[in-house]
């Protein structure tokens, strides 16, 4: 009975999505119209941006992106709400093996470089590939070097935190600038300036230098909670 | 033409690197070979043309993910049946008592 129940349900199922999936029509003329020439000659005519990925994630798609960072902000909050404690010794912990001089020399070197690499992709975010959460997830990538080379290495979560809400406030802010003053929110309200130059596209500059503190300082969170969780 | 070639090796690699890290008992390798996994997957993103996801892959997908993964396993057992045999361990020793 249940099984023959589950069968039933299934078939109707199969029957839907097949019905709507000879409906797309792959392969056909389906590109041909839409919203494909706006976003394209408009992030270059109106916005003045080079990368068209990014005017499109921040510009035309902004609402996408400020609900992928809220997401982001909730994972990395669950696992500090589940992993962290307020108390622990750093210096004791036996996560990993202690590392040699060597890689604590190379750690040391490559590290501001990495956070500059970081930095520069998501203030070039407009005018070279990258972006927000590509330039914080790279320097998420130095911080981690340095947690996993350096026993005693630690870094102050209220800080953080402090740096992860004024990002955040910053991207709102915008948006409802954008809404009080065009009417649509995360609307572009600065001149949007010079194709390929760097202050070009109006408020995407801006909003991706705040994605990317935010990502780096979430991700930073998570792999420090990840590493003291055993203590 | 090169470019073809390429993209072809890449996808035998991944392919042969993803049958490692099922086929691999051995935990710690496992990971690895998933992060080689990640790490030609961001050069073929830059061959199709899609710089963007291959920076977001090249820095979650081969630093972060891994790192998590190794301090994951270095929290828990290397091997695969490891945590299997302890147990079958304790419950010879508990019948060789009784």
């Amino acid at each position: 009975m249940k099984k023959a129940i589950i069968l039933i349900s299934l078939t109707i199922l199969g029957v839907y999505l097949i019905d709507i999936f000879t409906g797309i029509g792959f392969g056909t003329a389906h590109f041909a119209s839409g919203v494909k020439d706006a976003y394209l000659i408009g992030s270059k005519e109106t916005l003045k941006v080079s990368n068209v990925v990014t005017s499109i994630v921040v510009n035309f798609r902004g609402f996408d992106t400020l609900g992928e960072v809220t997401v982001l902000f909730l994972a990395s909050m669950a696992l500090g709400g589940i992993l962290y404690k307020k108390r622990h010794d750093v210096g004791e912990r036996s996560v990993l093996f202690p590392s040699t001089r060597i890689v604590m020399s190379g750690a040391k070197l490559l590290f501001p470089s990495i956070v500059l690499l970081g930095a520069y992709v998501f203030i070039h975010g407009h005018l070279s590939p990258g972006g927000g959460f590509q330039g914080g997830t790279i320097i998420a990538t130095g911080f981690l070097l340095m947690l996993i080379t350096y026993r005693n290495y630690s870094v102050s979560h209220q800080r953080l935190s402090y740096i992860e809400s004024s990002a955040g406030i910053i991207f709102i802010g915008i948006g409802l600038a954008g809404y009080f003053i065009n009417g649509s929110f995360l609307s572009n309200v600065l001149p949007a300036g010079k194709l390929n130059d760097l202050f070009s596209g109006g408020v995407i500059g801006i909003i991706y230098v705040a994605v990317g503190f935010k990502v780096a300082a979430e991700l930073t969170g998570i792999i420090y909670t990840v590493l003291h969780e055993k203590d | 033409m090169i470019y073809l070639i390429l993209t072809f090796i890449l996808i035998l690699l991944m392919i042969g690197a993803a049958i490692y890290a099922i086929w691999q008992k051995d935990l710690l390798y496992a990971v690895i070979a998933s992060g080689i996994i990640s790490l030609f997957l961001s050069i073929l993103f830059v061959i199709l043309q899609a710089p963007d996801v291959a920076l977001t892959e090249a820095a979650i997908g081969v630093a972060l993910t891994t790192i998590i993964f190794i301090i994951a396993i270095r929290n828990t057992v290397r091997y695969e049946d490891e945590h299997d045999k302890k147990v079958k361990k304790k419950e010879q020793l508990k019948s060789a008592e009784q």
